[in-house]
């Protein structure tokens, strides 16, 4: 029931590596500079955006392709054409393959989480707005979804309706917008007590234009922040449930499926599996550094720039 | 003032229990398509199909079938699986046996070494062991489980022949031949839980560096390894047993994946299985017993945090 709390702290209290330099009577500055490792990862993830769009277009072969005639062979060029990362258990170019593959993993996790804030926002700051009886039904309903671990409902769902693309965003959507609802929820409900909203309310102002004009913008930048970690959780969730089988389906590309048939692959020195685990690992490392940079920036005590 | 609040954690525990069964008989039953279906596949007639339906019970209204489902379930039998018609209860017996060994495995080396590490890193904050650790244990929370398990195969069994690349159990080995093929999965579950261990002992040692009276202890001059170990430690208790709890719960997810791709003969490659087959009665009991589990190490989280704090505790 607290997880989500829970990891939502953990991100928020990473200790500020680089205060130290600052004076501690010196009022924190606001500002989003990013450190280098900021800039690198914000590099990767452009990159990997920009492999989704243009990918099948820049890609050596179709994903479908079965060239040559031997699978797992390590990096050659042959009469067949050149295999810069070598082939995979159905002779097809893994180059191509993970370049074809983006625009799946990330894609459908971008669609994914897009939908679960357009619905967790949405019932996050009605319940947080009208309160009473909407707050009340949305939460319990919310609660009872957070208390189950994400893989198993994601099992149960496909157990009943099978495995598609849309089931798959559906599914991860539902999901995640369980704790985007809580987080919206509760940024909501700080700012309707806040001074200003009060003001708003007296001026007349109606429902509407307090959350366009004051609640929104006030949430916008924690909720960015959060859209970030939102997406790692969603990349894994489906590149777990295509690693199992049961999510993307062949003969798509997709990394998390990619790796599940090429791992017999690795007895025989073949690094077929290796290259898409490494595609997911550079994208999810890389959105999740973003965000802790940006994180680490924001705010610190005088404790823990002493210690 | 402590009882009242225990007792309405476990209250709310098995409310949640409750919806948990609720959405999972929903989720897989009132969908279209039921086992009736499934079992006949193309030799169905509408004949054979009532026929089934009637001898599954399936021609009940849902709510008799979810009642009958709950109640066969609370004295412990699951029914019967699609695939062989095997009472479910058999199949999952040594499965769960399985699963449980490797968790406790999992929290009996993962636990210690999560608490020093965070404990360690929290005590030097900014220093570049602690940022070795803060960026390797973030690296390893984004990374899926998969991914450790695979660079694992790798390293371990491709590349230095030291460990089997998959669990496979007779039964019949010897200790030392079990903890051989339980390593590789051991190795990463113990990775994959101990890194989000860290990461949340660590921040919750700084959370409890941040409220004032430690600051007061820092300007009176008390030296830092007496701050963290007398002052913070008892005070972070409460968020540290939270963490261990969440994170055994944690180990759900990841053992779906270890045990899949390790091939262990485990409680969630049944369940996958099942899946796989869409054998739904045998789903329906797999997943009820992770989310029970689930549920119960979370409100035991709950509870430890109650117990720990000395405000609950002693009422006024």
């Amino acid at each position: 029931m607290t997880q989500q709390v829970t990891s939502k702290k953990e991100e928020e209290v990473i200790a500020e590596l680089d205060s130290f330099a600052e004076l501690p009577d010196s009022p924190p500055k606001r500002k989003f500079r990013l450190t280098w490792v900021g800039y690198v990862s914000s590099a990767v993830v452009a990159f990997w955006l920009i492999i989704c769009v243009i990918g099948p277009s820049i890609a050596p072969f179709h994903e479908m392709d079965m060239e040559g005639d031997d699978s797992f062979l390590p990096a050659y060029s042959g009469e067949y054409g050149s295999f810069y990362l070598g082939t995979d258990y159905l002779s097809r170019d893994t180059l191509s393959r993970i370049l074809y593959g983006a625009r799946n993993t990330i894609g459908i996790s971008l669609a994914a989480t897009l939908i679960a804030y357009l619905i967790g926002i949405t019932l996050g700051i009605l319940a947080a707005v009208k309160g009473g009886w909407i707050d009340m039904g949305i939460s319990r309903v919310n609660d009872a979804i957070l208390a189950l671990p994400t893989i198993m409902l994601g099992l149960i769902v496909i157990a009943a309706l099978g495995s598609s693309i849309p089931i798959l965003i559906g599914t991860a959507a539902v999901i995640y917008a369980t704790s985007v609802f809580r987080i919206a929820r509760a940024l909501g409900q700080d700012i309707m007590v806040q001074d200003f909203v009060e003001a708003a309310q007296t001026r007349g102002e109606g429902i509407w234009w307090i959350i366009r004009a004051e609640v929104l913008p006030n949430a916008a930048m924690p909720l960015a922040t959060d859209f970030g970690l939102r997406l790692v959780f969603v990349v894994l969730f489906i590149s777990s449930l295509s690693f199992l089988g049961l999510g993307v389906q062949p003969p798509a590309s997709d990394w998390g499926s990619m790796v599940r048939g090429n791992l017999g692959g690795l007895t025989y020195g073949s690094y077929a599996a290796i290259w898409p685990a490494l595609a997911i690992a550079s994208f999810t490392i890389a959105v999740n550094l973003i965000v802790d940079d940006i994180s680490a920036k924001s705010g610190g005590s005088l404790a823990k720039k002493m210690v | 003032m402590m009882t009242r609040m225990v007792m309405q954690r476990i209250g709310i525990g098995f409310a949640t229990l409750w919806v948990v069964s609720v959405i999972i008989f929903v989720a897989t039953s009132i969908l279209p398509g039921d086992v009736a279906e499934i079992v006949l596949g193309q030799s169905a007639t509408p004949e054979t199909l009532a026929a089934l339906r009637a001898e599954l019970g399936l021609d009940q209204p849902w709510y008799v079938r979810y009642f009958s489902w709950l109640g066969d379930m609370a004295v412990g039998d699951l029914g019967i699986s699609k695939a062989g018609g095997a009472t479910i209860s058999s199949l999952i017996g040594g499965r769960l046996g399985n699963t449980l060994m490797m968790a406790g495995w999992v929290s009996v080396i993962s636990i210690p070494i999560s608490i020093a590490l965070g404990l360690w890193a929290a005590m030097h904050p900014g220093t570049w062991l602690d940022r070795i650790v803060t960026f390797g244990t973030l690296s390893l929370i984004s990374v899926p489980e998969f991914f450790i398990a695979t660079i694992a195969v790798l390293v371990l069994a491709v590349e230095l022949h030291w460990l089997p690349s998959t669990a496979y159990m007779t039964g019949e080995e010897s200790f030392w031949e079990l903890m051989k093929a339980l390593a590789m999965p051991l190795i990463t579950l113990v990775i994959v839980v101990s890194a989000q261990m860290i990461r949340m002992t660590r921040a919750g040692i700084l959370n409890v560096m941040s409220s004032p009276y430690i600051e007061m202890a820092i300007l009176k001059g008390v030296p830092r390894g007496r701050i963290i170990m007398r002052h913070a430690f008892y005070n972070a208790i409460g968020p540290i047993i939270n963490v261990i709890a969440l994170n055994l719960a944690y180990l759900v997810s990841g053992v779906v994946i270890v045990e899949t791709i390790f091939a262990y003969p485990g409680l969630a490659k049944l369940m996958i299985d099942g899946v796989q087959t869409r054998d739904l009665p045998l789903v329906q009991a797999c997943a009820m017993i992770f989310c029970g589990t689930y549920v119960v190490l979370i409100l035991l989280a709950d509870i430890g945090s109650i117990l720990s704090n000395p405000r609950l505790r002693n009422p006024k």
